[in-house]
């Protein structure tokens, strides 16, 4: 990689402060995403400015959820008592992310903020819109690994982030702060879905801003699942995933939030699948229906096709968990 | 190789008393040095700068860009080579060290990052002639062919028997699931953990 600056501020107005040095100026968290582009110079940084000891490692108690800083580490969050008790899903992606080394290293800013790991994208050698050029490799290339929902735009990736997909299931908001003081986005919309305006990023943050906290609101009578179908257990992302949030009004149904990981350029939420299980039991038939109302309309590229059976399985599989059927 | 290390700690030591200065050599206290290099509101690098790490308990203050990585500056600059550099991309557990009680990948850490912390490689883990526990466990068990992924498994194998002196089977195979073995010796690496763990595999 490229030799570069490096700077530690101690708190976020000067981290944020940091991001203006000039040059091409980059966060750093954990390092276990950033350093691998760099060193593959998929991009080239002039400073990094480490963002550790400025943003919050902390989980605490707000409003009756939790106010989770971008500093805390996956290990950390994947461990907190709290947050398996209130957000078991998000707790459990956590605990799944990577490796454990790539866990005690790795944030929750970072995790969310992570760039695509389509393989083009990863190699110098291709620019592709991403990278400012001006073609998608994987439409004509190897795509096995790329979107079958939202891949109509110019880039069909899907979004690497393990916890982006709890975080929009729960109803999570992002908490970004930038030179002119903080905002709050709801996690559905921070994720963004590439046009030929915005192809470079996969979100709404703005350069010179940093997020700061993830907000889960109050869970009340919620049940959660997820489920993660996965090639290998561990040092790789999952193929497709979902997280399911329900309430119940009795033994029907009464809400429900269906979010589909590793099969869209953003988290997807499927309201087919949600409108499939509200006013029904939690039974293997409803999750059935609901797994196949989630895959309704999924436009499989030329070699993703069996995403649409592994995006069911983890769908059924993930509504069983919140009732409480699955071993 | 003792030769070498002591060769890089009187070099490195003389590099230190020169970079701090009188008032850190004064007060004495090595903690307080680290923590005002840390905490400097001023941008370092991209050319060599100081950066005193503590390894296996000994200080090493080393001259070296912010970009080197925690494996390169132990290897290259530090010059203990037990840690191994296979992917250099967070893949295969043969760099993992130990910082501040936790299992790294030190190829993906900046050696910068890491100073003040406590990190831990396989050069430390004998006690003169006397294996550490583990290390006699995977001579035990044979847990390798060609030894190159052995020191990070080991590492990892110590940082899981710190954190569960008992493990279960499922424990080991969690904990050490950022590592792989080329050679594919994975069973008799499990065995040496469940051994060093005092698990009764039957
Ligand atoms: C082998 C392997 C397997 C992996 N498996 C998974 C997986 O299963 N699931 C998954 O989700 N991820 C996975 N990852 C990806 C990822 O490295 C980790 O999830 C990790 O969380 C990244 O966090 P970090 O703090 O190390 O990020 P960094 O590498 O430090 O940062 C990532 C990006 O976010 C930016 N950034 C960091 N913090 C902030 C902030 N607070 N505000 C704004 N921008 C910020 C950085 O500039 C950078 O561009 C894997 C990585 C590897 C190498
Ligand atoms: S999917 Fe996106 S990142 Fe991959 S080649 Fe196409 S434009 Fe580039
Ligand atoms: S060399 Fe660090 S994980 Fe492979
Ligand atoms: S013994 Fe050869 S890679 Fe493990």
């Amino acid at each position: 990689m490229k030799a570069f600056a490096y700077v530690s501020p101690t708190t976020a107005k000067d981290a944020i402060a940091a991001l203006k040095a000039g040059g091409i100026v980059r966060p750093l968290a954990g390092g276990q995403d950033l350093l691998a582009r760099l060193k593959d110079y998929v991009e080239t940084a002039d400073t990094l400015v480490n963002v550790k000891q400025a943003l919050d490692a902390t989980v605490t108690p707000a409003g009756g959820g939790l106010k989770i800083g971008a500093a805390v580490t996956l290990d950390a969050l994947s461990t907190n008592p709290h947050v398996i008790r209130m957000y078991p899903a998000l707790a459990e992606a956590a605990a799944k992310v990577g490796s454990p080394q790539i866990r005690h290293q790795g944030t929750v800013g970072g995790n969310l903020n992570q760039r695509p790991r389509c393989w083009y994208f990863r190699q110098e050698e291709f620019v592709c819109f991403k990278k400012g050029g001006n073609r998608c490799f994987s439409v004509d290339g190897e795509n096995q690994h790329h979107a079958i929902f939202g891949n109509d735009g110019p880039s069909k990736i899907v979004h690497s982030s393990s916890l982006a997909v709890p975080a929009v299931a729960y109803g999570a908001r992002f908490v970004v702060a930038g030179p002119n003081g903080e905002r709050e986005i709801p996690a559905a919309e921070y994720f963004t879905l590439p046009t030929m305006q915005n192809v470079k990023k996969e979100n709404v943050l703005g350069d010179d801003e940093l997020l700061t906290h993830v907000i889960l609101p109050a869970p009340g009578h919620i049940r959660s699942g997820h489920y993660e179908v996965r090639f290998k257990e561990s040092r790789d992302w999952p193929m497709a995933f979902a997280t399911v949030v329900v309430t119940m009004n009795g033994a029907n149904v009464a809400s429900a939030r269906v979010v589909l990981g590793a099969v869209a350029p953003t988290p997807w939420r499927s309201e087919a699948a949600e409108r499939a299980l509200v006013g029904k039991p939690l039974t293997q038939a409803t999750a059935e229906a609901a797994a196949a109302a989630a895959v309704e309309g999924a436009k499989p590229m030329s070699q993703n096709a069996y995403k649409i059976q592994i995006t069911k399985t983890a769908v059924v599989r993930a509504i069983l968990e919140a009732a409480g059927k699955r071993a | 190789m003792a030769q070498n290390e002591d060769d890089v700690s009187a070099v490195s030591r003389r590099d230190f008393f020169k970079t701090v200065g009188v008032s850190g050599l004064a007060t004495g206290v090595l903690a307080a040095t680290e923590q005002q290099a840390q905490a400097a509101p001023g941008t370092l690098g991209p050319g060599p700068v100081p950066v005193r790490l503590t390894i296996n308990g000994r200080p090493y203050n080393l001259h070296i860009e912010p970009r080197v990585t925690l494996l390169d500056a132990v290897r290259d600059h530090a010059l203990l080579t037990g840690n191994k550099r296979v992917c250099d991309r967070g893949t295969c557990g043969a760099c993992t060290m130990i910082v501040d009680g936790r299992t790294v990948y030190a190829c993906s850490t900046l050696a910068i990052e890491t100073q003040g912390k406590k990190i831990r490689t396989v050069e430390g883990l004998a006690n003169g002639g006397t294996l550490h526990p583990v290390q006699e466990a995977f001579c035990d068990k044979d847990a390798m062919m060609c030894g190159f992924c052995t020191p990070g498994f080991v590492m990892a194998t110590v940082a899981l028997i710190e954190k569960f002196p008992h493990p279960t089977p499922a424990q080991i195979r969690h904990e050490l699931n950022g590592n792989v073995c080329r050679c594919g010796t994975f069973n008799r690496v499990l065995e040496a953990a469940a051994q060093a763990g005092g698990v009764n595999h039957g």
